[in-house]
């Protein structure tokens, strides 16, 4: 029993962190058919910014979250203004575009900050284990999925509420049809990547806390896990993501306890296929 | 599958339009007109002008002839090899620039004939090259059969995963192929009942590979393997691409609905496709374990499959040529810029300096940008843009005016 508790806690832990990357990757992709793979390196800049701040600069965990928040947020909006924007009418370029983005970032941050991983100092109120069920289980784990959870709460409340949260819903279903009524979907897509850029790395900050260091690396291989989830949840379904992402999470957890390590991550790939096979179109039953 | 191909060979020839050069919204179209020497600018030559450009068609023959006797050359390239060019050293580059750009060739059978952009090419890659060499090592076979199980299992694998993965099309098929890529590098990094060797992969017994194709000395050998490995890549995609498969296969790239509106059903025409270009890869993964004398967990990872997509990208996919260039230039600049990164000049520069030339995958990224910004169609399109530049300001010259270049409108598009 304890151990399944605490399995559960860790699966919802690396879904909530999947989650982080996916949702914006999700979004990114239903309004703009751009399938970013700078999103990992979006990852990696906040986590290394974060490292940077808390480890470096000597600010206090939180702040560094923020930092690292903030510093992937410009790096998003950036790379969108930069680099995807004038690439509008070339959907496919605007992909291999990232890609270059995706393998040049982390070779950035390993030519700064080398290839090995920076360990990650938790604050001492996050560092221990609390005991739930009579399990053990590490507090960072309900840091993470705190913060997708209010990321979740946050993104539907933008989708539904705001003005632009319903440009970005009708861009996400036809976007060809919200360009016909005039209005400027441009503006929407960079908020869209500013908004997925923050999650990525808050997810980055976190993921520090979580797996207690920083690689350059650690980006692209959380991103694959994101694609998975992406395409399990449905295109630019948040919620669906959301789904996903925990039902990921926790199979990869529980292949990996009571098969042996690293099946865990073939079974998701697993999952997928059979996902595929019973339902192309995902959870959802959105477009792929 | 027999079903679909019976109707290719009665219908598509004439079924399929051969598409517009121009009419693709990627950038890549126009493989009708790549490749020949036809003046497309309108001005006329003279007769011995003709004959020499006859005589050029054949420059394909001449470059191969030039590529077989390269062993026998002491030629110094300084700058672009260290040594001198029949030097093991430079044959074994040589020879591994060779290989990446069949590879690039093959997986543009993907990216540029069928439009499919599938991010798990160095899967079966590596499949041909850790099942021949686990052949080997673990059921103690010959090279020929372990290289023919190896194959055999890239085979396998692109049939099983192309089935499952061409249900989603689109984005979602690049996906999930790029998590069944992932699947497998992490299967090879786990080293699974010690197969795989883990992160130290594992080297090709010795005593089982004849002597011809061990030790330095053999270079040239293995050179040969790889430049024949790069002409049966060229033939066999030049052959299908232009067969009718080929046909329903650039009409796909165009228009999947219009195929489908034609009567014939895509999934079977891009497994096809798959498989034949997983099939490339496998005996690609073959000819990489002769040439390293081992197989790595490298080969199975997805930035493996990213690099082929920016040889093809930077080469300029869709075309004959464009891919093997970019294979070719990819290949050699990553590792001459490892070695530049490595010498006492980039050291002694400052930090704002010495630390992007250090990292050649940042560089590489870098440049791949510019070309997806500045060059849409690669290098290979290089050539007929200047000479399109040339003649529009040539023309704009003449008539005084300001005419559009021809390929602005595939640009533009």
């Amino acid at each position: 029993m304890n151990t399944v508790v605490l399995l559960v806690c860790t699966g919802l832990g690396l879904g909530a962190l999947y989650f982080l990357v996916a949702s914006g990757l999700s979004l990114i992709f239903g309004l703009m058919d751009v399938l970013n793979f700078a999103h990992g390196a979006l990852l990696s800049v906040g986590a290394y910014a974060a490292w940077w701040a808390s480890a470096e600069a000597g600010t206090g965990f939180w702040p560094a979250v923020l930092f690292g928040t903030a510093v992937g947020t410009a790096a998003s909006v950036l790379l969108e203004l930069a680099v995807i924007r004038p690439l509008y009418s070339r959907p496919r370029d605007q992909i291999l575009a990232t890609v270059g983005v995706g393998l040049a970032l982390p070779a950035l941050i390993m030519g700064i900050w080398g290839a090995d991983a920076r360990s990650f100092q938790p604050p001492a109120e996050l560092a221990g284990a609390v005991s739930v069920l009579g399990a053990v289980v590490p507090v960072n784990r309900f840091v993470l999925m705190g913060a997708a959870l209010v990321v979740l709460v946050l993104l539907r409340l933008f989708l539904s509420r705001t003005r632009y949260g319903l440009i970005v819903r009708a861009g996400v279903e036809d976007r060809a049809m919200v360009t016909a009524l005039g209005i400027d979907v441009r503006r929407a897509f960079t908020l869209v990547f500013a908004i997925g850029g923050a999650a990525a790395a808050l997810g980055g900050a976190l993921a520090g806390l979580y797996f207690g260091s920083v690689n350059p690396g650690q980006g692209t291989g959380l991103l694959i896990f994101a694609f998975v989830v992406v395409v399990m949840g449905g295109m630019g379904s948040v919620t669906g993501a959301a789904v996903a992402s925990a039902a990921v999470g926790l199979v990869q957890q529980f292949a990996n306890y009571y098969t042996a390590a690293g099946l865990g991550d073939l079974s998701v790939v697993v999952l997928l296929a059979v996902l595929l096979l019973v339902r192309p179109r995902g959870l959802t039953g959105r477009l792929a | 599958m027999t079903a679909n191909s019976s109707i290719t060979g009665t219908e598509s020839p004439t079924g399929i339009s051969v598409p517009v050069p121009g009419s693709a919204s990627d950038g890549d179209s126009g493989t009708t007109d790549r490749g020949r020497t036809i003046p497309r600018t309108g001005e006329s030559f003279s007769e011995g002008s003709i004959t020499l450009r006859r005589a050029l068609r054949w420059w394909p023959i001449a470059l191969l002839i030039l590529f077989l006797v390269i062993p026998y050359s002491a030629f110094p390239v300084p700058g672009l090899l260290d040594g001198p060019l029949g030097s093991p050293g430079s044959l074994q580059l040589i020879a591994l620039c060779l290989l990446y750009g069949a590879l690039a060739t093959g997986y543009d059978l993907l990216l540029g004939r069928t439009g499919l952009l599938s991010f798990g090419h160095a899967l079966y890659f590596a499949a041909g090259l850790y099942c021949t060499d686990l052949a080997m090592l673990e059921l103690r076979l010959p090279v020929l059969p372990a290289a023919a199980a190896g194959i055999a299992c890239a085979i396998l694998l692109s049939l099983l995963l192309g089935a499952v993965s061409l249900r989603v099309t689109g984005i979602g098929f690049s996906m999930v192929t790029l998590a069944f890529a992932q699947a497998g590098a992490i299967l090879v990094q786990r080293n699974p009942g010690g197969l795989s060797g883990g992160e130290e992969g594992r080297a090709a017994p010795a005593d089982l590979l004849p002597a011809s194709l061990v030790g330095i000395g053999n270079t040239a050998n293995l050179y040969w393997i790889a430049l024949g490995y790069l002409v049966l890549t060229l033939a066999v995609v030049h052959w299908t691409v232009g067969s009718p498969i080929g046909r329903v296969w650039a009409g796909i790239r165009e228009n999947e609905r219009r195929v489908e509106v034609l009567g014939l059903r895509p999934y079977g025409y891009k497994l096809i496709a798959f498989v034949v270009a997983g099939t490339l890869a496998g005996a690609g993964g073959v000819v990489y374990l002769l040439l390293t004398g081992g197989a790595t967990p490298q080969a199975a990872t997805s930035d493996a499959t990213l690099a082929l997509l920016v040889m093809v990208v930077l080469g300029g996919s869709g075309s004959r040529w464009g891919p093997l260039l970019g294979g070719v230039l990819y290949t050699w600049a990553g590792h001459r810029l490892g070695d530049l990164a490595n010498s006492s000049a980039v050291a002694d520069l400052p930090a704002v300096l010495r630390v992007p030339l250090s990292q050649p995958l940042f560089l590489l990224g870098c440049l791949f940008v510019v070309v997806v910004y500045l060059l849409p169609g690669g290098l290979a399109r290089l050539p007929a843009r200047l000479r399109a530049a040339r003649a529009a300001s040539a023309v704009s010259a003449r008539a005084g005016s300001t005419v559009p270049a021809p390929t602005r409108g595939s640009e533009a598009a």
